[in-house]
C-alpha cells in the first residue's frame, strides 16, 4: 500500500494543472481514487464525507455478483459438456466456461470503459464509477454464444445513449445493462432468444434442438401448440434444478442459489434496497396467482413460484430492479415500483406471444415510470403535511 | 439573387432546420426513413408542396380574408399533394406503394401548414418560393441522412444495392434489425441534434 501510494504521489504532479499531462488528469483521478480510498476531508460546516464513496459501493455489487458469475462459468461447461456426455473433471468443466465467458467480460468492460473515460475528458469531469457494475452485468445478461463484436456494439449503444447522453451515471433514465441487453434483443434477435443460443457447442453438435430450450421457450411454444400443461411440465426443468441452476440461460441467471447470496450481500450492506427486492418477488407470485385462476392455456397454470425459478426474473428483481439510479427514490415508491416490476415482468411473459422473458422489458417500463411514482408520493406527502397544519393551526386558534 | 434571399435557402439548411430544430414533420422523418429511396421520394414531393403552396399562396395573400385562410391553405396543400400522388403513381409506383398512406398525409405535415402561415402569408412570392425550397430542402437533407443509416445498418444496402460486402457477412457481422424498427428513427434523429448542437456555437441554450 505504501508502495502504491508513493508511486501514485511521484506522479501526480505530472497530472494537475501546469503538468505535462494536465489534459488526463480526469483518468489519473479515476484511477487514484479507485485503488486508494481518497483522503479529502471536510474544510468547514458540519457535512460528513463517509469514506464508502461511490467507487466503494459499486466494487460491493460486482462482489455480490461473484457468485452468479462463478456459477455461470461452471454451468456453460456443465451444459456444454452434457451434450456429449464426457465426464470431466470440476476444473476442466469450469475452465471451458471460464474460456467462454471471460472474453465476453474483457469487451464489455473495455469498450464501457473507453468510451466513459473518452466522455470524461472531453467534458472534463471525473470518470464515473457506474460502468464497474454496468460491465459485469452484461456479461451476465447474454447468452454464453453472444458475438463479442455484438457486446461491444450493445456496450457502446448502452453507454452512449442510455447514460452520456442523459448526463453520466446518476442521471440515466434506464438502467444501462439493461439497455444493452435491449439492444441485442431487438437487432440481432436470432442470436439473443431461442433454443440454440444458450449452449456453447449447440450450433456445430447438430443435436436435437429441442434439449437446447429453456423453461420459458418451453412454455411459450405450448400456448400456440395448444398443449397441456401435464405435457409441457415433462419438459421443464425440476425445481431443484432450477433452484441449483443447472438449467440452460443467460450466463449468469440460471442459479437462484447464487443470487440469493448475492441478495444477501447486497441487503446486508444496505446497497441494494430489500423492499424492492420483495415487492418484485411478491408482483410476480401476485399475478402467477392471477393467471392461474383463469388458466386458459398451459402457459397460465404454470405454478406461480415457477415463474420466480425460471429465466431473469430473480437476476433482474436483485441486480437489476434495485439500481439506485434507475429505480424509484422514495420507500413508499419501491414497494409500488417493486411490485409492478414483477406483475408486468410474468404479465408479459404469459401473455405476450412474442417474448418468452418479461422481466427485462418490465423493469425498463418501470425504470421510466420510477420518477412519475416519485413524484406522486411525495405530492402526498406535501398534502398529508399541509393537512396537519391546517388541523393543528384551527386547533390553536379554537384556544 | 441577393444574399437575404440566398438566406432564405440555406438558414433552413442548418440554423433553423425544420426537423432538428424546429421539430416539425418528425412523424414521416419516421415512417419513410427504412430506406433511402422512399425517403428520396418523399423528400422531394415534400419540396415540390412545400415550394409550390408557398408560391400559390403568396401571390394571392391579399385577396386572403383572414379568417378563413387555414381552409383556403389547405385547399391548395390538397390539390398539390394529390397531383404530387398521382404523379408519383404513375412513374415511380412501387416507391408510391412503400410511402403509401404517408404521401397523402403531407398535407398534414406541419412544416408546410408553418410556412404558410409564417411566412408565405407575408411575403412576396419569389422569396416564399425559395423559403420552401429551402426548408423543403432541410427536411429532406435529414431524412435522407436518417434512411441512409437505417438501410445501410439495417440492411446492408443503399438505394437497393447491397454495399456491404458478402465476406464480411461470412467473418460473423448481422444487419442490425432494430435499425428497421421506427424507435432507431428517432434516435437517429436525436444524435443528428446533439452532433448539430455541439458543432452550431448559435444553436448552444443558455
Amino acid at each position: 500500500m505504501n508502495f502504491l501510494r508513493r508511486t501514485i504521489d511521484n506522479i501526480k504532479p505530472h497530472f494537475s494543472k501546469g503538468g505535462k499531462f494536465e489534459k488526463l488528469s480526469a483518468t489519473f483521478e479515476a484511477f487514484e481514487t479507485f485503488l486508494l480510498v481518497p483522503g479529502k476531508v471536510t474544510q468547514n460546516g458540519s457535512h460528513i464525507r463517509d469514506s464508502f464513496d461511490m467507487k466503494r459501493m459499486m466494487a460491493l455489487v460486482v462482489i455480490a455478483m461473484i457468485p452468479a458469475l462463478l456459477f455461470g462459468m461452471y454451468n456453460v461447461g456443465h451444459l456444454h459438456f452434457s451434450l456429449s456426455s464426457e465426464s470431466k473433471t470440476f476444473w476442466q468443466i469450469f475452465g471451458f466456461g471460464f474460456l467462454k465467458v471471460f472474453p465476453i467480460i474483457v469487451v464489455s468492460y473495455v469498450t464501457g470503459l473507453a468510451i466513459e473515460f473518452t466522455f470524461a475528458q472531453i467534458r472534463g469531469h471525473e470518470v464515473n464509477e457506474g460502468f464497474l457494475v454496468t460491465g459485469m452485468l452484461i456479461p451476465l445478461i447474454v447468452p454464453v454464444n453472444i458475438s463479442l463484436w455484438m457486446v461491444a456494439v450493445a456496450t457502446a449503444f448502452a453507454v452512449i445513449i442510455g447514460k452520456e447522453v442523459f448526463g453520466g451515471t446518476g442521471m440515466n433514465i434506464l438502467n444501462p445493462a439493461l439497455t444493452a441487453r435491449a439492444f441485442l434483443f431487438f437487432a440481432y434477435p436470432a442470436d439473443m432468444t431461442g433454443d440454440k443460443v444458450w449452449i456453447s457447442g449447440m450450433n456445430e453438435a447438430g443435436l436435437d434442438t429441442t434439449s437446447g430450450a429453456t423453461a420459458l421457450g418451453h412454455l411459450l411454444q405450448s400456448v400456440p401448440e395448444k398443449t397441456a400443461f401435464s405435457d409441457v411440465a415433462l419438459k421443464l426443468p425440476t425445481d431443484i434444478d432450477a433452484f441449483l441452476g443447472f438449467i440452460p440461460g443467460s450466463i449468469g441467471e440460471t442459479s437462484k442459489l447464487a443470487i440469493l447470496i448475492g441478495a444477501l450481500i447486497l441487503i446486508y450492506t444496505g446497497v441494494g434496497s430489500w423492499k424492492i427486492i420483495i415487492s418484485t418477488f411478491f408482483g410476480g407470485l401476485v399475478m402467477g396467482w392471477l393467471l392461474n385462476a383463469f388458466s386458459a392455456n398451459a402457459y397460465m397454470e404454470l405454478p406461480a413460484y415457477k415463474h420466480l425459478l425460471y429465466g431473469g426474473f430473480a437476476f433482474g428483481a436483485v441486480f437489476m430492479a434495485t439500481d439506485p439510479v434507475t429505480a424509484s427514490q422514495t420507500e413508499k415508491g419501491k414497494w409500488i415500483y417493486g411490485f409492478l416490476t414483477g406483475m408486468l415482468a410474468i404479465l408479459i411473459r404469459v401473455l405476450n406471444p412474442a417474448y418468452p422473458e418479461g422481466m427485462m422489458l418490465a423493469i425498463l417500463l418501470m425504470n421510466v415510470f420510477a420518477p412519475l411514482i416519485d413524484y406522486y408520493i411525495v405530492e402526498a406527502n406535501v398534502k398529508r403535511r399541509l393537512r396537519r397544519l391546517k388541523n393543528e393551526s384551527v386547533k390553536l386558534n379554537k384556544q | 439573387m441577393t444574399s437575404k434571399n440566398w438566406k432564405l435557402l440555406t438558414n433552413p439548411l442548418n440554423d433553423e432546420n425544420p426537423i432538428t430544430v424546429q421539430v416539425l414533420g418528425i412523424c414521416s422523418a419516421l415512417a419513410v426513413t427504412v430506406q433511402l429511396k422512399p425517403a428520396l421520394v418523399m423528400a422531394l414531393s415534400v419540396t415540390v408542396v412545400i415550394a409550390l403552396s408557398n408560391l400559390i399562396i403568396a401571390s394571392v395573400r391579399n385577396t386572403i380574408p383572414p379568417r378563413i385562410r387555414i381552409i383556403v391553405q389547405l385547399v391548395v396543400i390538397a390539390t398539390l399533394v394529390i397531383l404530387v400522388d398521382q404523379v408519383l403513381k404513375a412513374f415511380v409506383y412501387d416507391v408510391s406503394k412503400k410511402l403509401s398512406v404517408f404521401v397523402g398525409l403531407i398535407i398534414t405535415n406541419c412544416i408546410i401548414m408553418g410556412r404558410l402561415e409564417a411566412f408565405a402569408m407575408v411575403n412576396k412570392p419569389w422569396e416564399s418560393f425559395l423559403d420552401g425550397i429551402g426548408n423543403g430542402f432541410g427536411y429532406g437533407m435529414i431524412l435522407v441522412i436518417v434512411a441512409f443509416f437505417r438501410e445501410l445498418l439495417g440492411s446492408g444496402s443503399l438505394l437497393g444495392y447491397q454495399v456491404i460486402p458478402e465476406s464480411l457477412y461470412a467473418f460473423g457481422y448481422k444487419d442490425n434489425g432494430m435499425m428497421i424498427l421506427p424507435p432507431m428513427a428517432l434516435i437517429t434523429v436525436g444524435i443528428i441534434i446533439w452532433v448539430q448542437r455541439s458543432r452550431n456555437r448559435k444553436l448552444i441554450e443558455k
